[in-house]
């Protein structure tokens, strides 16, 4: 019988959400092709998490090693292609994430078979793989089939999918498999975790939050929209180029490389809504955006939206606010 | 420490509008500006500031059309010393997979130290050509690095996990490293530079040149072949306010009234 292998993501002991997700997904596809679901989990100590993934999927292949204590992807890239090789999975699905992003492509053209990656959807068409994947900052989905080949892999976006817990466990068997590392890996050595610095603004905290995208332009706009934030009561916050350009902190920036955040409102300027961005706020109360363009990504997460230059919107809504609470006091 | 630096044309397409063209396999590319791709911008400042703290070289290298010398040109003036430009007709529909195998058959020629590559091109978005490119080249490699310290031999870098955790890694030289935004703040170029590097030449290779046959690049060598582009479905249409500014700023506080939020 065909099999899927879902490669398990985990950080300091804890198994990650992208994991649920990929199990999902593969649980969806197995019922489908009929195949037998298996997870694959790569680590030292880690008999805890085993015994949760028999949950989720008929077996858990575990590999435990000294050198596989953190993640480090010329270890796993060895370890799964003597298990890929040998099982031969008619897919392999691994999590879009910064460790997937660092091992798959590699472990792909390690062992010659086709990947498409940062996938939203994929589907076996007879012995074919299509996927779904987006391209030009999420304006435009394709849709792409993978060159024909007895074993395919794929990454998955974070979030794309539900984690949902099967309607029964599945009662997995745990299949521990000596590690095939037998010599030190000596190209790449983890040393640490640096966290971020302790910011000043929790915007996690924050029940009114004013976010800006690069539509903002020039630093020298920062106070108009500081301005407005104050009057809304609330909080400056930022997507990325923002912060990349040392406009705002980090500690200020919203989505997956920044905070996730769930405010009362969060009033989007000048955003085009990358998912990256909006993973990390579209579970807010009440979303406002504001952007030039009609088709950006962003009004299709936004409660209203508006098409307009964030520089004509911001000082009448400015002024009103104010105006409004002064009515008030 | 020569630097190889691997760029991508791509086109600006934030505010701009995309049209799907006749094949429905592509965007129409006329009207649309194009630049070279964000996350090759840094890793093309880190190059030269490399090369202006350790000495050495660097070379900007691309697969791309004609155009692409524009971005090339840019690489130059902001203190790249070679250019290189592979265009063919048969690398047409190469995937990030079929454009690796390019890349490495005109880079395995060369001496570095050090290649850099973005993390990704912002139009595919794959996040495959740097690894898949170390993996050909036999040569270790780090994803999503935020800083690079160089030393004998070795680099420690920075890689940026997810929620603002970041990665130290030591990692062995000679080595790719794919850069993320932020790593550094690009510098503007100097209309003196653009001037030198208009004198400079840009190389140009094309499949005869790469020692590769027709079946590796372009569709037929890629992973990937694209079926079909469409408009995502809208999972929540926001509801637009219109009018005036005024009128909408209006609209607005009345929305926040309602809910109390002010
Ligand atoms: C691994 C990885 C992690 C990432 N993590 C994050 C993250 O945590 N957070 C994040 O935000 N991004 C993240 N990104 C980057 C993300 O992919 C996008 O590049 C980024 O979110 C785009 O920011 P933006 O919307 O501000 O800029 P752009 O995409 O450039 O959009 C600017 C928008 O402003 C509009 N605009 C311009 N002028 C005006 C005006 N006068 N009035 C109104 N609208 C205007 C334009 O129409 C456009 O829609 C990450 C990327 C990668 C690869
Ligand atoms: N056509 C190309 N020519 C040169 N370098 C490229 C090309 N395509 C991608 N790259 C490099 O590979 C990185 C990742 O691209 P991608 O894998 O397409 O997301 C880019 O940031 C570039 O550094």
């Amino acid at each position: 019988m065909a099999e899927i292998f879902v490669l398990a993501e985990h950080r300091q002991g804890q198994l990650r959400d992208i994991t649920f997700e990929m199990l999902t997904k593969a649980r969806e596809l197995a019922e489908k092709t009929n195949a037998e679901l298996t997870t694959v989990l790569l680590g030292k100590n880690v008999k805890e998490s085993a015994k949760n993934l028999t949950e989720y999927a008929k077996k858990v292949i575990v590999v435990e090693d000294e050198k596989l204590g953190s993640f480090n992807s010329d270890a796993y890239l060895k370890v799964l292609s003597t298990l890929i090789k040998e099982h031969k999975p008619a897919l392999t699905i691994i999590g879009h994430t910064s460790y997937g992003v660092e091992l798959a492509p590699r472990l792909a053209a390690a062992i010659g078979i086709p990947l498409a990656t940062d996938c939203i959807d994929v589907a076996f068409e007879g012995d074919a793989l299509a996927v779904t994947r987006q391209m030009y900052g999420g304006k435009v989905n394709a849709k792409a089939i993978l060159r024909k080949s007895e074993s395919y892999m794929v990454t998955l976006r974070q979030a794309a999918f539900q984690a949902q817990k099967p309607t029964a466990p599945m009662n997995g068997q745990i299949l521990e498999v000596p590690s095939p590392l037998t010599e030190e890996i000596t190209t790449k050595r983890f040393i640490e975790y640096v966290l971020p610095p302790p910011g000043g603004v929790d915007i996690t905290a924050a029940e009114v939050l004013v976010g800006i995208g690069r539509g903002i332009k020039d630093q020298a706009n920062l106070p108009l929209v500081e301005e407005l934030a104050k009057s809304l009561g609330g909080v400056l916050a930022c997507s990325r180029p923002i912060v990349d350009k040392g406009w705002l902190p980090s500690d200020r920036q919203v989505g997956t490389s920044g905070k996730t955040v769930k405010p009362k409102l969060y009033v989007a300027l000048g955003i085009s809504g990358a998912f990256q961005h909006v993973l990390g706020m579209k579970n807010s109360d009440l979303i406002i955006a504001v952007n030039k363009d009609p088709k950006a990504p962003i009004f299709s997460f936004s409660d209203y939206g508006v098409v307009e230059d964030l520089f004509k919107v911001v000082p009448p809504l400015k002024n009103k606010i104010n105006e409004l609470k002064s009515q008030k006091a | 420490m020569d630097v190889i630096v691997c760029v991508k044309q791509v086109p600006e397409t934030a505010e701009a509008e995309l049209k799907i063209d006749a094949s429905g396999k592509k965007i129409e590319k006329t009207g649309l500006v194009f630049d070279i791709n964000e996350w090759d911008d840094y890793a093309l400042e880190e190059a030269v500031r490399i090369k202006e703290k350790f000495g050495g070289t660097v070379t900007a290298i691309t697969v791309g059309p004609e155009d692409s010398d524009s971005t090339l040109r840019k690489c130059l003036a902001r203190g790249a010393d070679k250019a290189i430009r592979l265009t063919d007709p048969k690398f047409e529909g190469s995937d990030a997979f079929a454009t690796a195998k390019i890349l490495h058959s005109v880079i395995k020629t060369m001496h570095f130290d050090l290649i850099l590559t973005g993390a990704q091109a912002g139009d595919d978005g794959s996040a495959v050509v740097g690894p898949v490119l170390a993996e050909l080249l036999g040569v270790p490699h780090a994803a999503m690095v935020k800083k690079i310290e160089l030393g004998e031999g070795k680099a420690v870098v920075n890689r940026e996990l997810e929620g603002g955790l970041e990665e130290r890694l030591e990692v062995k030289l000679p080595a790719l490293f794919a850069v993320q935004t932020g790593i550094n703040e690009p510098r503007y170029v100097s209309i003196m530079g653009i001037r030198k590097a208009m004198q400079k030449e840009i190389k140009v290779m094309r499949l005869s040149d790469t020692g590769l046959n027709e079946s590796e690049v372009g569709e037929s060598g890629s992973w990937l072949k694209i079926e079909k582009l469409y408009v995502p479905p809208v999972e929540k249409q926001a509801e637009f306010l219109q009018g005036s500014p005024d009128e909408i700023a209006t609209k607005i506080v009345e929305i926040l009234k309602s809910r109390g939020l002010i």
